[in-house]
């Protein structure tokens, strides 16, 4: 038991290896550094998918370790990207309101330049005034605090609220979708501050690097995910791997006796909970530059039921699995909503893939959830010979919503 | 041929016609007064019309209603006043103004048309009015009390009033009667008059009465130096500075009355600063200093000193200019009597108009209610009896909806569409439901994650292939027309007949829920299989019949809960989607294995849903937000909801 | 000698239903206790309620030396306080390995940020050696608790209970399903951890009960209905007239 964590997980580092090297190729494949095989838009494709490689990291780590359907991960993906935007969109503008007023005869004022990026931020929703959120907009690094602070906050008084009384199961699920709910409606508002559903756009621009080329800003973007989806899952390896991870599980499994054990379920709860929703406010802060755009919509509860889909069909419970998953789910979806898979014609109807994709994901859903629990990552079990216990028909826990001997079985 | 024989026709007429115009009683009365008639005018014409209205003349309103539309001649050689007809070239047709028939041709320039100005008009309108309010037809009555309803005129007044004492119609005497009130509220010249009237509408919840009241109370702003002068009915003083009424806002409305010079705007200081740029210096002051208030103020001053720019008033020159004038409120009612009762009614007015918002925002409140509780009942027998989430149970609610719509397709009436539709809709979901439950839901059983993301991925599915068929545009589902329109109590409180048929059917639900459970073999063995399916299988209960069975029955309610929400909303792919979240909320909130808890849930979503709307009317987003979270506090102290199962059965 | 725990006038009722009755019960420092007692006696609500699983409707439920009520605390901190408990059917965690299992048992600190950083030494893994070779589990260490045969999941549960060091055991039908031999070996665990802390058996076996040679109370509809050695209450009528019928 003395030997080091690497030897004990050995997944971690052919994870990082596999990492590296896709990283590697990319950049060798990327128009800024390389041959220009891979255009940069399907660079920056590539960016954002591991940024939801590692979100879907954050939702394995309270799924399918700790046993909460959180149907509001994507909601703080959202609010990382929100709280990063702010500072894009402000920074930029404010690049090219003081361009344009230095042509002026008399230098502007600071509330007069103040007042200008105002009008043209908040000219869309009728208004002109900085709302209160925006107070740390023109500080990097306060927005980058808030990237964490804000998504950790909400958690942290969500999970306390309902860790606390106790709710589980589906009834945490439908509540966590609730207020993701709550969150996408009132961002919808014109009068949140925050653009209502024209949400903040120009992303895509950094400000400061206006004479870089895109080429170059998304490589930057994807070496930036790819590392901070290999730090990721360190982090998140490590918190599984020792007796945070048995108790965890154990809570999935059977909360009860946890609690019998005398740890404090709903501590344990509330971290995992906040510790993944500042992990998913990060993916989501890395995300939206590369989106260019974000608005309430990618907040609605349809996201984190896709985020549950990416993590079950590539297996929860172990990390890889959500990462596969993620990868594999997104950029299919992707493809087939881009228009990049041919149409398929069956004579009498012709299949338009655009059209169609939902119904295949769905439909291939089902199927994943149905007969094969584990998901893709379950294939490496064939490899590796891993195999569940026998159990004799008793299932791993009381607890409605842990593992059950159905899906533990071969 | 037949032309010349109607000519020879008018001839005749014409020859019998000639000796009646000269001296028809009309034609008379019109001559007495012809001097007025031809030199008309709003200050003179009053007698003329008077007379012509007065007369009792039958054909007098006619005479009138022509003059009004310029359609009256007058002969130039004798005076004589004719209706005319143009005819071939330059000739018109006289016609006699009593009802003689043609009397005659003239040439156009033996004529002269009268053409009264428009206060003449309305003089003459007013006039009509009269006859109108008199007219033997009850038509003709109420149209001219809905003229005057909607555009009062203080001509009308005494019209109004003299045309009470011989209605017959009972309804439309009180309505004149109230009509009459309201114009003496509004134009009557005798003030003690005015307040009984004004008096007479307390608590009063009409629209009409606060239309005529309301102008009364309105107010404008006024300055003036010194003290307010005396005999000015003034609603309130206002003090700079205080309230809603900033010191900038009263001395702008000095500078708009005159009474204070104008202030120099930033933006003018800021043009008046560019224009006087010498050598990179403005002032004195260097150009790039110029990025502060003060530095600018600086500038200004100086540039102000040397006279090339206007002075601005300082500080303590607007102080002071506030100081020395008076700020007040004015009704533009000058008796303080008068707005005082107004205000009084007014008050009793909005009290009862308060209370019956409150009731119609019950209604309102009930009848969201009861959407909620059909979208929510097919979930309540699926997630609280068989602890199955699904997910997809809005997309049953949406294939309900469209299941109506193409019935509507092929059955062109709506009534029998409808009817049709209702019992279809409930199949088709039914039939969908006990598949779902067969294929895949039966195979998750107490894996309640597991099937709420299953049965999303089939949500997901049916959605898109919704918009495949029917495409993403909203599909109407009209009601039939016994169910438009609205029961209305009074001005304020209504309800749409299609709301009381959702209510109506929502109350059919809980009835025959309650039946199905309480008084039929199937309820019974639903309710032994939810307790102890072991148990009800080693009695000869089959669970996997009875799970189908209930899964249908859930499903088919959703159908129907689809077509009732469909007639209010348009039907579109997301339709169900929409409600999914606050069908959950529902369930919740009410307490899972429990009808009434459903019923309650409902009944508080509802009502919390409307409350909120009613306190931030402007916008529905945040009433919603706001529910939510009330919802996710309120899960903090009754964590198993309204009616929540206790002891060991609720588990753990 | 001063009570580690005293129960006094406690009531709880179901729906109506009274499963606790006006309830007194206490114990000492070191001392074995059955409790024996029909179904739906309340064993069982007896222990929910000293574990904090259930809240009474009244009476007082006080712990230690220093009279804390436990009423007021979670379930996690009775625990930590020093009550264990061992639940009807094995409960163990069978996705993760017996060594995992009593790992997690282990008396450390059970705040989140401690057990991030925890890290076991090897005063820790001795431990919990000696412990698997008390409860006869040494070889299994390594594997998932999944795989034990139901007796073996009996004693690692036990094994747990004994890694968390309480001061108080409740043991709820240590031996159901278990073998003669297992039984004997279970009786001796229990035996000698009764020397040095207190332990509550609830039992229905009264070949397991007399076995155990302690102090008996039996419980019936939700109250103590006697109380003292096994030969003396079974020879109480009321006793046997709730065993035997009337």
């Amino acid at each position: 038991m003395s030997r080091s964590f690497f030897a004990r997980n050995p997944s971690v580092l052919i994870f990082i290896a596999v990492l590296a090297l896709f990283t590697l190729a990319v950049t060798m494949a990327s128009e800024a550094a390389g041959s220009g095989a891979l255009s940069t838009s399907f660079v920056k494709t590539l960016g954002k998918t591991l940024c939801l490689c590692l979100v879907a990291l954050a939702m394995d780590l309270v799924w399918g370790y700790t046993g909460i359907l959180s149907l509001g991960h994507m909601a703080f993906f959202g609010l990382g990207g929100y709280m990063i935007g702010m500072w894009l969109m402000y920074a930029r503008t404010e690049s090219i309101v003081a361009a344009s007023m230095s042509n002026a005869a008399i230098p502007p004022t600071d509330q007069e330049i103040v007042d200008a990026i105002g009008t043209q931020i908040f000219g869309v929703v009728g208004s002109s005034e900085f709302p209160p959120v925006w107070a740390f907009a023109d500080s990097l690094w306060m927005q980058l605090a808030l990237v964490v602070l804000v998504p950790g906050a909400l958690a942290l008084a969500f999970g306390w609220l309902a860790f606390r009384s106790r709710v589980t199961g589906v009834y945490l699920s439908i509540l966590t979708q609730a207020m993701t709910l709550a969150l996408a409606l009132y961002l919808f508002q014109n009068d949140s501050g925050l653009r209502g559903n024209n949400g903040l756009s120009g992303l895509q621009n950094i400000p400061g690097l206006t004479g870089v080329p895109q080429a170059d800003v998304s490589l930057w973007f994807f070496w930036a995910s790819a590392f901070a989806l290999g730090a990721g899952y360190l982090l998140c390896a490590w918190v599984v791997s020792g007796k945070f991870g048995s108790v965890i599980r154990g809570i999935r499994d059977d909360e009860a006796r946890v609690r019998f054990l005398g740890y404090s379920v709903e501590g344990y709860k509330l971290f995992v909970f906040t510790f993944t929703a500042v992990i998913a406010g990060i993916a989501g802060a890395l995300y939206y530059p590369q989106a260019g755009i974000i608005n309430p919509a990618e907040i609605a509860p349809i996201a984190s039921i896709y985020l549950a889909v990416w993590v079950a069909i590539g297996g929860r419970g172990r990390l890889y699995g959500a990462v596969i998953g993620a990868a594999i789910v997104s950029l299919l979806s992707t493809m087939f909503t881009g228009g990049q898979v041919p149409n398929l014609p069956l004579g009498f109807y012709t299949i338009h893939w655009v059209d169609w994709w939902q119904v295949l994901l769905g439909l291939s859903f089902v199927l994943v959830t149905l007969f094969a629990p584990k998901g893709i990552g379950g294939l490496f079990d064939l490899v590796t010979g891993r195999r569940s216990p026998e159990r004799h028909g008793a299932d791993l826990g009381p607890d409605s919503g842990s593992f059950q001997e159905k899906e533990a079985e071969e | 041929m037949t032309k010349y024989l109607l000519a020879a026709l008018a001839a005749l007429m014409l020859c019998v016609g000639m000796a009646a115009a000269q001296d028809s009683p009309l034609q008379t009365l019109m001559q007495e007064h012809r001097a007025l008639i031809e030199k008309a005018s709003r200050k003179t014409i009053e007698p003329a019309i008077a007379a012509l209205r007065d007369s009792g003349l039958p054909e007098a309103q006619t005479v009138l209603e022509k003059w009004q539309a310029k359609e009256l001649w007058q002969r130039k050689e004798d005076g004589l006043f004719f209706f005319a007809e143009k005819l071939d070239g330059s000739a018109y047709q006289l016609i006699d103004i009593a009802g003689g028939g043609s009397v005659g041709e003239a040439e156009k320039s033996d004529l002269k048309q009268l053409k009264p100005n428009s206060g003449v008009r309305s003089l003459i309108g007013a006039a009509l009015v009269q006859f109108q309010l008199l007219s033997p037809d009850r038509r003709k009555r109420v149209e001219a009390l809905d003229a005057i309803q909607r555009d009062p005129a203080p001509e009308h007044l005494e019209a109004l009033a003299g045309a009470i004492e011989e209605e017959p119609d009972a309804e439309i005497r009180a309505r004149k009667e109230r009509l009459v009130q309201l114009l003496t509220i509004s134009f009557s010249d005798d003030e003690t008059k005015r307040i009984e009237a004004i008096n007479a509408f307390a608590g009063d919840t009409g629209v009409d009465a606060r239309a005529a009241l309301n102008p009364l109370l309105a107010t404008t702003r006024e300055a003036v130096a010194g003290d307010i002068p005396d005999g000015v009915n003034v609603a309130n003083t206002l003090k700079p500075g205080q309230e809603e009424f900033s010191k900038e806002a009263a001395y702008d409305l000095l500078v708009t009355k005159d009474l204070a010079p104008r202030r120099i705007s930033t933006a003018d200081k800021r043009a008046a600063l560019e224009a006087n740029i010498v050598d990179g210096r403005v002032g004195g002051v260097p150009l790039a200093q110029l990025n502060t208030d003060g530095a600018r103020e600086r500038a200004y001053a100086n540039l102000a000193e040397a006279g090339v720019v206007p002075p601005t008033a300082t500080e303590a020159e607007v102080q002071a200019a506030l100081d020395t004038h008076s700020f007040y409120d004015r009704y533009a009612e000058a008796s303080i009597a008068v707005t005082d009762a107004a205000r009084a009614t007014l008050t009793s007015i909005n009290t009862r108009v308060g209370l019956n918002q409150a009731a119609d925002l019950t209604l309102d409140a009930l009848s969201l209610a009861s959407i909620y509780f059909l979208a929510a009942i097919g979930l309540a027998i699926t997630f609280g009896v068989m602890g199955v989430i699904n997910m997809a149970h809005g997309e049953f609610i949406m294939m309900g909806a469209y299941t109506g719509y193409v019935v509507q397709q092929v059955i062109p009436d709506y009534t029998v569409s409808i009817l049709v539709a209702l019992p279809l809709a409930f199949a088709v979901t039914f039939a969908a439901g006990v598949a779902m439950e067969r294929l895949v839901i039966r195979w998750l059983y107490n894996r309640p994650l597991e099937t709420l993301l299953a049965t999303f991925g089939i949500s997901i599915a049916l959605q898109q292939l919704a918009k495949n068929i029917f495409g993403t545009q909203a599909r109407p589902l009209t009601s039939p027309s016994w169910l438009d329109g609205a029961l209305v109590f009074n001005d304020v409180v209504s309800i749409s007949y299609i709301r009381i048929a959702i209510f109506v059917l929502a109350l059919i639900f809980l009835g025959v829920f309650l039946f199905i459970m309480r008084r039929t073999r199937l309820g019974l063995e639903v309710r032994a299989v939810t307790q102890n399916p072991a148990m009800a299988a080693s009695m000869g209960i089959n669970p996997d019949r009875i799970n189908m069975l209930t899964f249908g029955l859930g499903s088919g309610i959703a159908g129907i809960a689809g077509v009732a929400i469909g007639l209010y909303a348009k039907v579109t792919s997301e339709l169900g989607s929409d409600y999914i979240v606050q069908s959950f909320m529902t369930v919740v909130v009410g307490g899972v294995g429990n009808i009434w808890g459903t019923l309650l849930g409902a009944t508080m979503i509802g009502f919390l849903q409307k409350g909120i709307e009613w306190m931030n009317p402007s916008n529905t987003l945040a009433a919603q937000t706001y529910m939510i979270i009330f919802i996710i506090i309120f899960i903090q102290f009754r964590p198993r909801g309204i009616i929540a199962l206790k002891g060991r059965a609720a588990g753990d | 000698m001063s009570q580690l725990l005293e129960v006094s006038g406690v009531s709880v009722s179901f729906d109506g239903f009274k499963a606790i009755n006006n309830l007194s019960f206490s114990i000492g420092e070191a001392e074995l206790r059955a409790i024996i007692g029909p179904n739906g006696a309340g064993k069982t609500t007896f222990m929910d309620i000293v574990t904090g699983k259930t809240r009474p409707d009244e009476g007082r439920v006080v712990w230690g030396a220093l009279s804390q009520s436990l009423l007021r605390m979670s379930e996690s901190q009775i625990a930590q306080a020093g009550i264990g408990r061992k639940f009807q059917r094995p409960t163990v965690f069978e996705d993760q390995s017996v060594y995992d299992n009593l790992m997690m048992a282990l008396k450390k600190d059970r705040s989140p940020w401690r057990v991030l950083s925890f890290r076991p030494q090897a005063e820790d893994r001795g431990r919990i050696e000696e412990l698997a070779a008390e409860i006869g589990l040494s070889d299994a260490l390594d594997r998932k608790s999944g795989e034990l045969s139901h007796g073996q999941k009996q004693w690692l549960e036990i094994g747990m209970l004994l890694a968390q060091e309480p001061k108080l055991l409740l043991v709820d039908e240590p031996a159901a399903g278990m073998t003669l031999a297992e039984r004997e070996h279970t009786t001796d665990l229990l035996k000698q951890a009764a020397k040095t802390r207190a332990v509550v058996v609830v039992e229905h076996d009264m070949e397991f009960v007399r076995r155990l040679d302690c102090k008996v109370t039996v419980l019936h509809e939700g109250s103590v209905l006697a109380e003292g050695s096994l030969d003396h209450v079974t020879k109480n009528q009321d006793v046997i007239d709730v065993y035997l019928g009337r």
